[in-house]
This record gives structure tokens, sequence and C-alpha cells, in this order.
């Protein structure tokens, strides 16, 4: 079979990839291009879905928003009600499926806000690999949670102190464990970023989500939705759900990044929704970074960790270009609010990456007519985030909480 | 041009020594005297690393000295300067930059590596950035006269190899073993084979990276090697000794 290098999306993508790591890029895109062509994976993929994660995951009326913003009819596709709660373990079983055909015997992956860890540590636990996971450190401390639930799950945590110790430091160490490992360890990429074929495998795994979207809307409404809203870090989940609506051109596709502070304030991850981002190369993927004038990759801000990256799948800056998604950024506030409304009109509890998507719905849903249709990916849920939810909710009861379990545990000492 | 050069050095010499730096790490100051060190205690070839606040090829040590650079602020217009004034101070030792993709990228690929040839640098070696993505680059040194450094290493093809050595200008540059920088090279038979495999693609000078620690390591080295290249190390040595202890290990090396 012949391998295709160099793959681009439009101008973006590629594969700036060190030649120590040349072989096992090839032996990958070969195993990728393999199955996929081969209907019998995607098959056997979706059937584990369905057996060991819940799929397919519903797609939800909210009613009570709907009422209550006034304007278009809202769903929320419930990726949340996965094993290990986030979209992520699609792509994570697709990939272990892959490591195992391939007779790997250890992975390892990078993750920010953790899901992707947890999700990688599962898969592990369940098809017999060793794991190691590597986190920022600035991730660790925002998302404890999780690194507790890995390192049960049997993954070796390790916290990455390098440059910003987010997730973009998180992937360079993985990559360098990667170019020692590389024979017996297959590395599960957590989005849709990095050399090729990691975007187009991990949107390929996602579209899952998209595939089922499509069909349970056209099972209750008989028609596509007008609007669907994702929020995008790296770009796993909106490419999923966007792609089960990417050939119906009136279907309006809105990618929610991260605003941070503002995007006036240069404190955000807004790579495509801010006038900031520029193309560059780093990660082994050509694509639009924020980064210095340069060229070095920036500090990015978010309150959640999962949106907080550098640079974004070189296929959405591409589609971007095309303009065939509209690109919107939600800052840390409005997100908060958004969370609480989720919480309280539909008993929800949306991750922090998600509410960004749920928090541009609710800014534009009231303009739109009550005939309109929006769909917005929960690509998550929210427990892992309940430090980060409870200092900006200013929660009181919950301090006194963990002043009160500190104190036990240091007397325990 | 950079073969020549070596060429000529290896007639004098059995082994070059090819000590390499972080540019701005901690200071361009430090640089100069580190520089005129290297060259009075043997080093023939110097390896300039822009920095980078993504080095995913390096390892720790060379990895923090990046992300110290980067945050002093170093820009890629005062590297480009630096080595102006360095190659000019000293003409008989061959300079090098290793650093990026998009470092060169967001300067303007075309103008960076003409304004690296003019200020006299005579390789480049950029381990993110294979041939296939690098049209614009071969093509820029070429007109330039500027070498484009290729990675050899252990787990590429023999196949792969080939077409790494037909892009590869003025040396090839050997990684002894799997993984990023700094890690030790065991010199045993395998590696004898290795460099084997590697003379066999190629007739450019053989250069050997990626752990070489003490002269026993350099003693010990295949035949075949022109050049034995040290990053970490001397990095170590730097930080721990500043310019004496890394000139103290060159004139050891080169005893
Ligand atoms: C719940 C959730 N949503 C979204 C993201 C963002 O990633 P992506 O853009 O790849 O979907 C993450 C990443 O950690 C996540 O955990």
């Amino acid at each position: 079979m012949e391998i295709h290098r160099q793959k681009y999306f439009g101008k973006f993508g590629g594969m700036y990839v060190p030649s120590i790591l040349e072989t096992t890029f090839d032996e990958l895109t070969q195993a990728y291009q393999e199955a996929r062509s081969d209907p019998a994976f995607w098959d056997g993929f979706a059937q584990y879905m369905r057996s060991y994660s819940g799929r397919p995951t519903p797609l939800t009326f909210a009613e009570n928003l709907t009422g209550y913003l006034g304007g278009a009819k809202i769903y929320i596709k419930r990726e949340d009600l996965n094993h290990t709660g986030a979209h992520k373990i699609n792509n994570v079983i697709g990939q272990g499926l892959l490591a195992k055909r391939m007779g790997k015997k250890r992975v390892i992956a990078e993750t920010g806000a953790g899901q992707h860890g947890v999700a990688t540590a599962t898969m592990a636990a369940k098809f017999g690999f060793e794991c190691e996971i590597y986190m920022g450190e600035v991730d660790v401390k925002r998302q404890r949670p999780n690194v507790f639930w890995m390192e049960k799950l049997g993954a070796k945590v390790n916290v990455v102190k390098d440059g910003t110790r987010t997730l973009k430091d998180a992937i360079n160490a993985t990559f360098r464990d990667w170019a020692y490992s590389m024979e017996t360890t297959h590395y599960v990429l957590g989005t849709a970023c990095g050399p090729y074929p990691f975007p187009e495998m991990v949107a390929w795994f996602q579209s899952i989500v998209g595939k089922e979207a499509k069909k349970q809307i056209l099972d209750v409404e008989d028609r596509l939705p007008n609007h669907v809203y994702a929020c995008v870090g790296g770009g796993s989940n909106s490419l999923g759900i966007f792609s089960g609506f990417m050939d119906d051109k009136d279907v309006e596709l809105v990618g929610v990044e991260a605003g941070g502070l503002g995007l006036d304030t240069g404190k955000h991850a807004a790579r495509l929704a801010s006038k900031d981002g520029k193309i560059g190369i780093a990660e082994g993927m050509k694509t639009v970074f924020l980064q210095t004038e340069e060229g070095q990759m920036m500090e990015t801000h978010s309150i959640s960790a999962g949106l907080d990256y550098v640079g974004i799948s070189p296929i959405l800056a591409d589609l971007h270009e095309r303009k065939r998604i509209r690109f919107e950024a939600a800052t840390d506030d409005e997100v908060v609010e958004a969370l609480r409304l989720a919480l309280r009109k539909e008993g929800i509890v949306p991750a922090l990456e998600s509410a960004h998507a749920f928090a541009q719905a609710f800014k534009e849903a009231p303009r739109m007519g009550k005939d309109e249709i929006i769909v917005i990916n929960q690509s998550g849920r929210g427990d892992k985030d309940i430090f980060t939810v409870a200092d900006a909710l200013k929660d009181r009861a919950w301090e006194d909480f963990i002043i009160q379990k500190a104190e036990e545990y240091r007397a325990g000492r | 041009m950079l073969e020549d050069r070596i060429r000529a050095a290896r007639k004098r010499k059995r082994l070059l020594l090819m000590p390499h730096l972080v540019l701005g790490y901690p200071s361009f100051e430090s640089n100069r005297e580190l520089i005129r060190t290297m060259v009075e205690s043997g080093a023939d070839i110097i390896e300039m690393q822009i920095p980078f606040s993504d080095p995913m090829a390096d390892g720790p040590v060379i990895l923090k000295a990046n992300d110290a650079a980067v945050r002093n602020g170093v820009t890629t217009s005062q590297c480009l300067a630096f080595a102006k004034e360095i190659c000019a101070l000293y003409p008989e030792t061959i300079f090098l930059f290793m650093t990026y993709a998009n470092v060169p990228f967001v300067y303007g690929l075309e103008n960076f590596v003409k304004v690296a040839a003019d200020a006299g640098i005579l390789g480049l070696i950029i381990p993110d950035l294979p041939p296939e993505e690098g049209a614009e680059y071969l093509s820029a040194c070429e007109r330039n006269d500027v070498a484009p450094i290729f990675l050899f290493t252990p787990t590429n093809t023999p196949e792969r190899l080939r077409v790494l050595a037909s892009y590869c200008r003025g040396l090839v540059y050997c990684v002894g073993r799997t993984g990023v920088t700094g890690i030790k090279t065991k010199i045993d038979d395998a590696l004898g084979a290795m460099i084997q495999r590697y003379k066999s693609m190629t007739t450019l000078p053989i250069g050997l990276g990626f752990g070489l620690q003490s002269k026993k390591d350099i003693d010990a080295l295949p035949k075949d090697v022109d050049i034995a290249i040290i990053g970490t190390k001397i990095l170590t040595l730097h930080n721990e000794g500043g310019a004496k202890a890394v000139g103290q290990f060159l004139r050891e090396l080169a005893a």
C-alpha cells in the first residue's frame, strides 16, 4: 500500500516530523489507511462503543432553555453520557483498536483537561496496555480529580514542567517519549492536531458523533438543524459533530473558542475568532497558532483546561478559511453563566469546555425565529471541574468543606 | 562549500569537534565568551541553536535553555546579527545554525536563509522540517550556497536514508540511538554497524551526535566518523562550570 506523506488540508496540516519518528508515522499511516478502507474495522469500533460506552448518546430536547430564551428550538447532543464522561473516549477506543492491530503493548498520551488522559487510561486498563500520561503542571493543579482517576486506573501520570506547563508542552513531552519507545508504544493523540494522519484519523473516529446526531435530529424533526454549536480546543468534538452536516450547506456550523478574559486582553485561546492567530509550524503541523512576532508560542488563557491550547486542528483552519465554519469566542464569565443556566434549566452539567458552545448558542438563540433549530454539542460533563466551578461561583460552603477536609488530613498525619 | 571546508579541516585532523550552544542563553555576552573558549580549545564546527518555545526533538537540558532564552526575549534578528559578528571574528571556524521550522518560517524562509548565508553561516539543521515539507527551504539553500543538513537515525529504513541523503549537503548528522538529545550512546559493535549502514548511503562527511560524554567515547568511535557532535554534555558543563569547564573538556577531547 502506498504511503501518502505530507497530507494537507488546503494550506494547513503536513507532517513536520523529526526523522527519528518517520518510520513510526509511516507505520501508523499505513495501519490507519488500511483500517479506514476496511468496513469491518468501523463496525467493530461502533459495536465496541455501543457495548462499552453506551452509544448512541441521546439527543436531548432542551425544552426549558428553549422557552426561557424564546428563540430557536434547542437540542443537546449528550457526549457527556459516554463512559468516562466526554467525547474523548470515541477517539481513544478507535486508536486502541488500531494499536492492537499494530501489536503495540504500551500507550502514551498528552492531556489537558484530563478527560483524554482518563479515557486513555480506561482504554489501557480494558485492552491490557501499559499506560503513561503527560500533563502540564498548570493542568494537574486545576484538574486534580482526573489525575486521581488516571492513577487509580493504573496509568503513570508525568507532570510536565516545561514551557507554559500546559497542553502544548504535554504534547511535546509525549513526542519525546515516543522517540524512545515507538517500537512497543502507540501515541494516542487526543485531538485532531499534530502531524498527519492524526488530524484526519481523530476526526474520523469522532465522526460517530455527527453520524448519530444527524440521524437523531431527522428522526425527531424530520429536517436538518439551522445551526450547530461546538466548543473548539484542538478540534475533535467539533469536527465530530460538524462532520454529520458538513455537506449540508444550509446548516451553519459554529465553532466556539475560549475567549478567556476577553479577546482584547491578550488572555484567551481564540486562534481563529481573534485577530491574534498567525500561521506557523509546531507540534508537527502547519496551522494557525497564537504566537509572538518572532514565532514563539504564547501563553494562552482559559477557564477550561481543555480549550487552553495555542494551536488548532489544521482541518478547522482550512474550513475557517473556506468560510464553512464560523468561529466565535465565549469569555470565562459568559461560560460560568451559561453553565449555571444549563444546570438550573435542564438539570445537565456541561464541562467548562462544552459550556463555551452553550454560551455562544445562548447569545444567539433569542434572536432566532421559533421555527429555527439548533444543536449544541455537550462534549463532556462538568464533574471534573468542581474545584474550578466552585471558585468561579465563590461557593463559601464548598470552601468551608475543603478547609475542614484539609484540617482533617493534616491532623491525621 | 560546507563539505569542502570540512574535508579541508579533516586533512589536518582525524576527528573534528562540533560543540553546540543555545543563542541568548544565558545571554549573548556569555555566548561570546563561550565561543571564544570553544575556538581556542579545538572546536572546528560550532552549532548555534536559535531558541524556540517548543523544541520537540530536544531533551530536558537543551529544552530548559530554550525556555530561558525565549523568556529572555531573544529574537531571530538578534541571532542573525550575532552570527554575522561571530563568523567575521573567527573565519577559520565553521558555524551552523540549528533551529525549528517555525523560526525561519515566521521570519520569512527565503530571507532567513539569505541573511544567514550573508552572515557566514554554512549549514542549517532544522529537525522538524523533512525534505517533503521543505521545497522552498531546499531551493533557498541551493541559491544561497548553504547546506541543508538532515538527520540519519537508527529507525530510518534504507530507502528513507537514501531519500534523506539525496537532499542532504555538507555533512550528515547521524544519531547514535533512538530518542531525543541528551542520552548516552553506548559505543559498541552495534554503533559500528550502524555507521557502516549510514556510510553506505552517502559520500558526505559523517557527524555523530547525541550522547557523547568523555574522551573514552571519542577514542572508541568508529573510524568512519568524521565529526563528533557534542550537545547536552557541553551545555551541562557550561551550566555547572562556565566556559572554563567547557574549554577544559574540549581540550581533553582534542588531545
Ligand atoms: C469535555 C471536553 N470538551 C472539549 C475539549 C476540547 O478538545 P476538542 O476541541 O479536541 O474537542 C476537551 C479537551 O480536553 C474536553 O475535555
